[in-house]
C-alpha cells in the first residue's frame, strides 16, 4: 500500500497546494513506513514532484480531461487508489479539490477529515486535527473506515521539500457513463492575478471605505504588495464589490499569511472566516472596533490618509530590497 | 419538478463556541439554532422554482426532535412539506446516507443542498449523496436555472466563475449568490400559522454506520495583545512586518 496524493494543476503547472499537499502526504507515509504516489492530470512536471517526496506519479493524459470535472477526476482518483492499494487519499482545500473530495468519499465509502491542519495526531486508529466551527474551534476527528480522505488546509502544514527520484508511469483511467454529466461551457477567470485561495497576502476593505469609487487605493496597495483584494459581506451585498471577494464564515475562507483589514470593524462571522491568516493587521479609525482584538498589529486613524501613505512606505522598503 | 431542500439545523453565526464533557462535546447551552446560511439561499431559490415554474418544494433534516422549530421555519418561508429523519446527524457520512435513501423514496429531479454547515464544517453531504445516488452534481453553486430537463449552473472557483450544463436529476451544493442577500425571506405572521398546518414526517433513519468520529475538541489559544503603531508613523509598520513577523 501506498499513499496516494491527488495534485492539481493549472495551466500545465502544479499548484503551490498541491505541492502543499505531497508534503504532507509525505508526512504521512513516514508515520506508516510506506511511500507516495501521485496522481497527476495533464501535467509534465513530475520532476517537482519528487522534490515534496513522491516516489512514483501516475500520470494521466488525456484531452477530455484538460478542463477540471469533478466526476471525471473522481473516477479517476478512485481507480488510482484501488490500483495502488491506498488507505489514505490525500488533497488540497481548493474549491476543486473540494467539490471531488465529497464524490470520492461516497464513491469509496470512505471517511473524509476536510480542512486539516496537522500531521496525523496518530496512525493507530488515524486521528487528524482540523478546523471547525468556521475556525472558532478545532476538532481531532477519527477517521474509522478503510480507506481514508484527508483535505489539508491551506498554509497550515506548508510546503517540505523531501527530494525522491520519481518513476513516472501513464495511467489511464476507465470512464464510465456520465463521467461528464456535469460540462464546463466558460471558465471567466482573473489570470495573472493572486486569488484569494492561493495568495501569500490578502488586501480586504469594508464598509469604512464609504464607496466603491475609493477602492482605487485598496486596488494599488494590494498591486505593491502582490496580494489579492477581498471584502467584507455588505460591501459585496451592496454591489461595490463581486461577491467573489466576500470573505467570512459565509464567505470564502482566508488562509493567507499576512490579511490587512481596512475599515472593517470585525464582526464574530468576520472573524471567523479570516483568523487562520497567520498575521493580521486592522486599520481602522474607531479603537473600540472589535478588529483590534483579534488583530496583531494595528493603527488607529483614518483609512484615506494611514493607506496612501503605506502604499507610499512600502514603495521605499520594495525599491531598497529590491 | 420535485425539490428536496436538505436543511442542517446550526448555532446562530454570533454564537461563541465552547465544549463540555472533557472538551469531548459542543456545548449546545444558551445556543440559539438556525437553518444553516448557505441552506437558506437555496431554500429561497427553491421557493422562486416554486413560484415561477411550479415546482413542489419538500425540506428534509436529520435530527432529534429539538431540530424542530428549525424546520417549521422553512416551512414558513414556504416550503410544501418537511421530512425529519429521526437521528442524531453522527458525521456527514451518516447524514448523507439518511438524505440519500429520502433522495431515492421521494423521486426528487432537484436536491438542494448547502455547500457546507457552519458548524463541523464537512462540506461533504451533497457530494456524498451524488456517488450514492450516481446523480449529477454541482458544488458551490451560485447561480441555477432549469429548463425542461435541462440545467445551467455557474459555479464559483478560485479566481473566478465556471458556467456548467446539466440536466436533471441533479444535486447542488448552493451558498450566497443562489440569490441574494435581500430577496432572503424573514416568515411572515401568516407563514407561521400556515406552517403549523403543514406536514413534517418523522422517519426512522435507514441502517448506517459513521465514517468519522470526533474524539476531542480544542479552542483556538488566546491572542495575544495588539501592536498599535502611530497613524503618523506608518514606516514602523512596514519594518514591524518585514522584521518581526517576516511576512513581507
Ligand atoms: C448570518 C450572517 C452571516 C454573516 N457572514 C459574514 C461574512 O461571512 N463575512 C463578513 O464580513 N460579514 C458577515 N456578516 C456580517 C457581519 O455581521 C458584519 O455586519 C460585517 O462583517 C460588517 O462589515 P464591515 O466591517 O465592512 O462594516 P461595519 O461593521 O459597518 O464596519 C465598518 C468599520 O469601518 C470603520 N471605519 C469607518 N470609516 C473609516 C475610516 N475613514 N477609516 C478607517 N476605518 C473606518 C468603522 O469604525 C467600522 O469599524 C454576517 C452576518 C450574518 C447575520
Amino acid at each position: 500500500m501506498s499513499i496516494l496524493v491527488y495534485t492539481e494543476s493549472e495551466q500545465g503547472k502544479f499548484k503551490k497546494h498541491a505541492l502543499e499537499a505531497a508534503s504532507y502526504a509525505y508526512a504521512v507515509a513516514q508515520q506508516l513506513g510506506t511511500t507516495v504516489t501521485a496522481i497527476s492530470f495533464n501535467n509534465e512536471e513530475n520532476d517537482v514532484l519528487g522534490t515534496y517526496g513522491v516516489s512514483k506519479v501516475l500520470q494521466v493524459s488525456d484531452d477530455n480531461l484538460k478542463t477540471f470535472n469533478a466526476k471525471a477526476y473522481a473516477q479517476a482518483v478512485s481507480q488510482a487508489a484501488s490500483k495502488e492499494d491506498a488507505r489514505v487519499i490525500v488533497l488540497s482545500s481548493s474549491t476543486d479539490s473540494k467539490y471531488m473530495a465529497g464524490l470520492l468519499a461516497g464513491m469509496l465509502k470512505a471517511s473524509y477529515a476536510p480542512n486539516v491542519v496537522a500531521a496525523p495526531e496518530s496512525t493507530d486508529p488515524l486521528v487528524v486535527k482540523r478546523t471547525a466551527f468556521s475556525n472558532k474551534g478545532f476538532a481531532l476527528t477519527k477517521l474509522e473506515a478503510d480507506t481514508s480522505i484527508i483535505g489539508v488546509s491551506n498554509n497550515a502544514f506548508g510546503l517540505k521539500e523531501n527530494p525522491t527520484d520519481a518513476t513516472v508511469e501513464a495511467f489511464t483511467p476507465e470512464l464510465k457513463d456520465g463521467a461528464f454529466g456535469v460540462k464546463s461551457v466558460e471558465v471567466d477567470k482573473v489570470v495573472g492575478k493572486a486569488t484569494i485561495a492561493d495568495a501569500e497576502i490578502v488586501v480586504s476593505a469594508g464598509r469604512g471605505m464609504k464607496g466603491p469609487e475609493n477602492w482605487g487605493m485598496i486596488e494599488e496597495l494590494a498591486d505593491v504588495l502582490g496580494a489579492a483584494t477581498a471584502c467584507s459581506k455588505p460591501v459585496s451585498d451592496l454591489g461595490w464589490r463581486p461577491h467573489g471577494e466576500h470573505v467570512g464564515q459565509t464567505g470564502k475562507p482566508v488562509a493567507s499569511n499576512l490579511y490587512i483589514a481596512i475599515g472593517i470593524s470585525g464582526a464574530i462571522q468576520h472573524l471567523a472566516g479570516v483568523s487562520a491568516s497567520k498575521t493580521k493587521v486592522v486599520i481602522n479609525n474607531d479603537p473600540e472596533a472589535p478588529f483590534f482584538k483579534a488583530a496583531d498589529y494595528g493603527i488607529v486613524g483614518d483609512a484615506f490618509e494611514v493607506v496612501p501613505k503605506l502604499i507610499e512606505k512600502l514603495k521605499e522598503f520594495k525599491a531598497q530590497n529590491a | 419538478m420535485k425539490i428536496l431542500v436538505c436543511i442542517s439545523n446550526v448555532p446562530d453565526t454570533t454564537s461563541k463556541i465552547n465544549f463540555t464533557e472533557g472538551d469531548t462535546k459542543f456545548d449546545t447551552s444558551g445556543i440559539q439554532f438556525v437553518i444553516n446560511p448557505n441552506d437558506e439561499f437555496g431554500l429561497t431559490r427553491a421557493m422562486w422554482f416554486k413560484e415561477k415554474q411550479g415546482a413542489t418544494v419538500h425540506v428534509a433534516s436529520v435530527g432529534e426532535a429539538s431540530t424542530e422549530p428549525t424546520i417549521r421555519k422553512a416551512l414558513a418561508i414556504g416550503a410544501d412539506e418537511a421530512i425529519r429523519v429521526d437521528a442524531t446527524p453522527t458525521d456527514g457520512f451518516f447524514v448523507a446516507r439518511q438524505l440519500a435513501d429520502i433522495v431515492k423514496k421521494g423521486e426528487y429531479d432537484l436536491v438542494i443542498a448547502g455547500r457546507e454547515s457552519i458548524d463541523y464544517n464537512g462540506g461533504m453531504v451533497p457530494g456524498i449523496m451524488a456517488a450514492l445516488l450516481d446523480m449529477n452534481f454541482v458544488n458551490t453553486c451560485i447561480n441555477l436555472e432549469v429548463d425542461g430537463n435541462n440545467a445551467t449552473a455557474i459555479r464559483e472557483i478560485d479566481g473566478g466563475k465556471e458556467k456548467v450544463s446539466t440536466s436533471l436529476p441533479l444535486i447542488i451544493g448552493g451558498q450566497k449568490g443562489l440569490v441574494e442577500e435581500s430577496d432572503l425571506r424573514i416568515p411572515n405572521m401568516r407563514g407561521i400559522m400556515m406552517a403549523r398546518q403543514k406536514k413534517l414526517n418523522v422517519v426512522d433513519p435507514v441502517d448506517a454506520t459513521a465514517a468519522t468520529e470526533e474524539v476531542r475538541f480544542e479552542k483556538p489559544a488566546p491572542k495575544g495583545e495588539v501592536k498599535l503603531v502611530d497613524a503618523d508613523n506608518v514606516g514602523e509598520l512596514v519594518e514591524l512586518l518585514h522584521n518581526e513577523a517576516k511576512v513581507i
